[in-house]
């Protein structure tokens, strides 16, 4: 299976396994490739085994077992320097005794690169990430944003195919770190290289990728387009980790026709899609994004379970109005509405009554 | 306590004031912004500075002071004119170009001052003193001390022959007093005071039980002071009666040339006045007193130019003889010139210790850079283990690690031994490790290590391990990340460490003093010896003050070129 799978592959890891102690194992048996010019974005919480993914690729790290092949090579024996891969790391890491352009200039130096070639390249870098007036700075002398910028500029300069980056974004400020996503993937699609990206901010994930690879306890969970990864998460895992989720215990009564019914722990019995559960009585939990929740169960079709809530609390936040529902013994459940003309604001104490399509709400694994 | 706000504290200015743009920004109570703001900093400023004061005048009194003191005795040159204050101010006029030794009146100042110095028993402090700018003066003021008493005997004998009154004490004290109820004049007595004060350090205050007829020290003024000296020293010093001891024979000299040379005594008709027409009689039918060969007759140094250029050169409260001395050179006849070739030491001695702290330095840094590289770079339990390796020798005293270097390094040593074991070396061609400039750098290097590693290891431990990996991931080898981006961030802690070892080995001494031999030694055993043994302080003071001007300017010159600023201890 996983030659099919790597033999067109750009970057493949196969089988690989790492451990730091001989005791646990931080990487448990990773199969991931990643096609030519595509970006691809490692989303998980910290201790994950994401960046341990990442440094395994870049060199720094080496795996315990299994093969990492690049265009078709296996680099396991390669050193960091002799792979060609270009790094943007998490504090930059420029060199501070050299200028802006020194910084630029040492890859094409150690790769022994004509100065007249290198000054070139060196600008036209430097103009690619608009910090042409400032190539004789040195990089404390620089804000955030702009030694992000020579960072990348630097990782690019020496024209490589694959570019890791992690977390780059990290030490910037919210509106900063939005507009250096979007340059990111502009000029990621530019240039047509490939992008292995480390983060765990999700919001970054799905505005960025082409996939995304959610790591937790060691694996991939889900690699998937991020629209897919929001609306049809494999697991639970997945589904609390992406986006804002609501989640009901409940057991497998009967699955039909792609519907599962399931009856939740305080009785009601509602509709799910059956993502991985097989037979009656297995336990699950229901997963429903807040913005699916049907306050208005009329517009519903005619045979849709429903259930009934009270408002416990109201939150006006602009764009969406955020409301906390207590439903079927949880106090917890969330529901968002837009702000429109028509919205009806839910007072708090209220009964009413809530639903969704079958779709909508997926029966994954029993947390 | 609402007038003490708004005078006394400033208060923040109101939103609605219009600010004053031309003039200096005003606080609110109308005063400058600058001054509000000072006045408002000083109560912390003087709080933080009554915090440092108990160690600030500890420090003063006991750190900055001694060595201020010690500092100024490299120049100051005291001694001399307090030893020989008429003496100094007569032989001025004098040049050794003249080619002959000064004339009678220098000689007879030399004697009175001479006189009074060996009574004070201070004479020999002037000859060591002298003894180090000309080599054998020592032993001239120590036997020109001892029979100064000579001078003029012939005359004095005379004089105590002419009537028995000049060998009474009695009679000398009506003499030189007036006698009873006459006119005092208390200036000789002061002036005799302040003589006697610079000469011995000591104080003279209190009542001297005598006080100088006006008319007496108008006539004879050179005697009465000498008698008023006399007085003082018998009184204060020996705690004697004055009217009851027998006055120096440099009071009679005194007398004996002042009558000699014509005093008025035509209107005089005090005590004694019968006496000293008699005196004047008898002293016009005497020789004159020549102190030129009496002096040259104790000790034929007196009658040499080369002396008396030594005096001359160095009468002067202040003297560059101590620097000069420090330089290997020396007031010659011709102005400054260098020392006798085997005079010459200690630019040799500065030259040696300045290479040597290089050799040492340069050591500390090839050994201590990997140690601190491998401790920033260890995990932090490793680390702390060798950090523990390193400091280990910081807790052990500095003498038992130099003795144990004697052990490891002497000829019937360990490592001797064990290279005749392995029969690399013959047992009659044992190596000499120590007792020698070897044995100093090895020694030393192994002592000040630490103190190399440690600036090293700080500033290393800053440098983020993602540099040497982003400089990897750009393409570089190991070696090139490494010199290009590791070792150019690791130079503020080479600097740190490298001054620290570089100013403390400049003024090693144990270490030097107990394995350095006579080839190993550092200047700082050459003050030491000047401190403890030969006593000439002021040598030892010019030589530290030089040590002291090479460090500061070598800090300076570091600050210029790498700067001070970029120096990390941490």
């Amino acid at each position: 299976m996983s030659e099919s799978q790597s033999g067109d592959a750009f970057v493949a890891f196969e089988r690989v396994q790492k451990s730091y102690d001989g005791e646990t194992l931080v990487v448990k048996d990773l199969n991931l490739a990643i096609p030519k010019g595509e970006f691809l974005t490692m989303l998980g919480p910290s201790g994950s085994g994401k960046t341990t993914c990442l440094m395994m690729l870049a060199g720094f790290e080496t795996a315990t077992h299994g093969k990492i092949l690049l265009d078709g090579v296996s680099i396991n024996n390669i050193p960091p320097h002799k792979r060609g891969i270009g790094m943007v790391f998490q504090n930059y890491a420029l060199f501070p005794h050299m200028t802006v352009a020194e910084n630029l200039s040492f890859p094409l130096e150690v790769r022994k690169i004509a100065k007249p070639q290198r000054e070139e390249k060196v600008g036209r870098a430097l103009d690619m990430v608009q910090m042409g007036d400032f190539a004789s700075r040195r990089p404390a002398q620089l804000s955030g944003g702009q030694q992000q910028r020579i960072a990348l500029a630097r990782a690019l300069v020496f024209e490589p195919e694959l570019v890791l980056m992690d977390e780059p974004l990290g030490a910037l400020d919210k509106q900063l770190r939005e507009h250096m996503q979007f340059e990111i993937t502009n000029l990621a699609h530019q240039l047509g290289i490939t992008v292995v990206y480390v983060t765990h901010d999700q919001t970054e994930a799905l505005t960025m990728s082409d996939r995304v690879a959610v790591f937790n306890d060691g694996r991939i969970q889900q690699i998937a387009p991020p629209d897919e990864l929001y609306e049809s998460p494999q697991n639970s895992f997945v589904a609390q980790f992406i986006g804002e989720n609501n989640t009901l215990a409940g057991t497998v009564r009967e699955i039909r026709g792609g519907v599962a019914l399931v009856e939740l722990d305080d009785g009601g019995v509602i509709d799910a899609k059956p993502v991985n559960v097989s037979r009656p009585g297995e336990r699950t939990t229901i997963s429903i994004r807040p913005e699916r929740v049907e306050v208005d169960t009329a517009r519903l079709g005619e045979n849709a379970h429903t259930l009934k809530a009270e408002v416990a609390e109201f939150i006006y936040m602009g764009d969406v109005f955020r409301t906390r529902l207590k439903v079927a013994g949880r106090d917890d459940f969330i529901i968002k509405t837009r702000n429109s003309a028509d919205q009806k604001r839910l007072k708090p104490g209220s009964q009413i009554e809530i639903g969704w399509l079958p779709e909508d709400c997926r029966a994954l694994d029993a947390i | 306590m609402s007038d003490m706000t708004t005078t006394s504290q400033p208060v923040a200015p109101k939103p609605g004031a219009a600010p004053q743009v031309a003039d200096p920004m005003l606080a609110a109570d109308g005063t400058p912004l600058k001054r509000s703001l000072a006045r408002a900093l000083r109560a912390q400023k003087l709080r933080a500075l009554m915090l440092i004061a108990p160690l600030l005048i500890f420090v003063l009194v006991t750190f900055i002071a001694p060595i201020l003191d010690m500092l100024f005795r490299s120049v100051e040159n005291q001694v001399v004119p307090n030893t020989l204050p008429q003496t100094v101010v007569a032989v001025e006029g004098w040049s050794p170009d003249a080619g002959e030794t000064p004339g009678e009146p220098v000689f007879e100042a030399l004697y009175h001052d001479l006189f009074l110095a060996a009574e004070a028993k201070r004479h020999t402090r002037l000859g060591s003193r002298l003894n180090y700018e000309h080599a054998g003066l020592s032993s001239v003021f120590r036997s020109s001390g001892r029979k100064v008493d000579d001078v003029g005997e012939v005359q004095l004998d005379a004089l105590d022959a002419l009537d028995k009154s000049w060998k009474d004490s009695g009679f000398w004290y009506a003499l030189m007093s007036g006698g009873e109820g006459a006119a005092g004049d208390t200036a000789p007595l002061k002036a005799a005071r302040g003589r006697l004060e610079r000469l011995t350090g000591e104080n003279f205050g209190g009542d001297a039980g005598f006080v100088p007829g006006q008319e007496i020290a108008r006539i004879l003024p050179r005697t009465v002071a000498e008698y008023s000296t006399f007085a003082l020293f018998t009184a204060i010093d020996d705690g004697k009666e004055v009217a009851r001891t027998k006055p120096w024979e440099a009071v009679k000299v005194a007398l004996i040339q002042e009558i000699k040379r014509g005093a008025d005594l035509a209107g005089y008709d005090g005590p004694g006045a019968a006496e000293l027409r008699a005196a004047r009689d008898m002293a016009a039918g005497q020789p004159d007193i020549d102190f030129k060969a009496a002096f040259a007759d104790i000790d034929e140094a007196w009658d040499e130019i080369a002396t008396w250029r030594t005096i001359s050169a160095y009468g002067g409260h202040f003297t560059s003889g101590y620097f000069l001395n420090a330089a290997d050179m020396q007031n010659g006849v011709d102005g400054i010139e260098a020392r006798p070739e085997n005079q010459r030491i200690y630019v040799m001695l500065f030259q040696r210790t300045l290479f040597m702290s290089l050799v040492i330095c340069g050591a500390c840094i090839l050994l201590g850079y990997p140690v601190a590289f491998l401790l920033a770079n260890l995990p932090m339990r490793t680390a702390n283990l060798l950090m523990i390796l390193v400091l280990l020798p910081f807790w052990t005293s500095l003498l038992v690690r130099t003795s144990a270097w004697k052990v490891m390094l002497q000829q019937q040593g360990v490592i001797n031994d064990v290279l005749v074991w392995l029969g690399l070396v013959g047992d009659t061609g044992r190596l000499v490790m120590i007792n020698n400039q070897f044995g100093t750098i090895v020694a030393m290097t192994h002592i000040l290590l630490p103190f190399m590693i440690l600036p090293m290891y700080s500033v290393m431990s800053t440098i983020p391990q993602t540099y040497v990996r982003a400089a990897r991931s750009l393409g570089a080898t190991n070696w090139t990340a490494f010199w290009r981006v590791y070792f150019p961030q690791s130079v503020p802690g080479i600097g740190a460490g490298s001054i620290l070892v570089f100013i403390l080995a400049i003024g090693y001494y144990i270490t030097p003093e107990l394995v350095g031999g006579t080839t190993g030694t550092f200047i700082s055993n050459r003050i030491a010896y000047h401190i403890s043994s030969s006593l000439n302080w002021g040598l030892a003071a010019a030589l530290g003050s030089i040590l002291l001007t090479a460090v500061l300017i070598l800090y300076w010159a570091y600050d210029r070129i790498v700067g001070i600023d970029n120096v990390k201890l941490g």
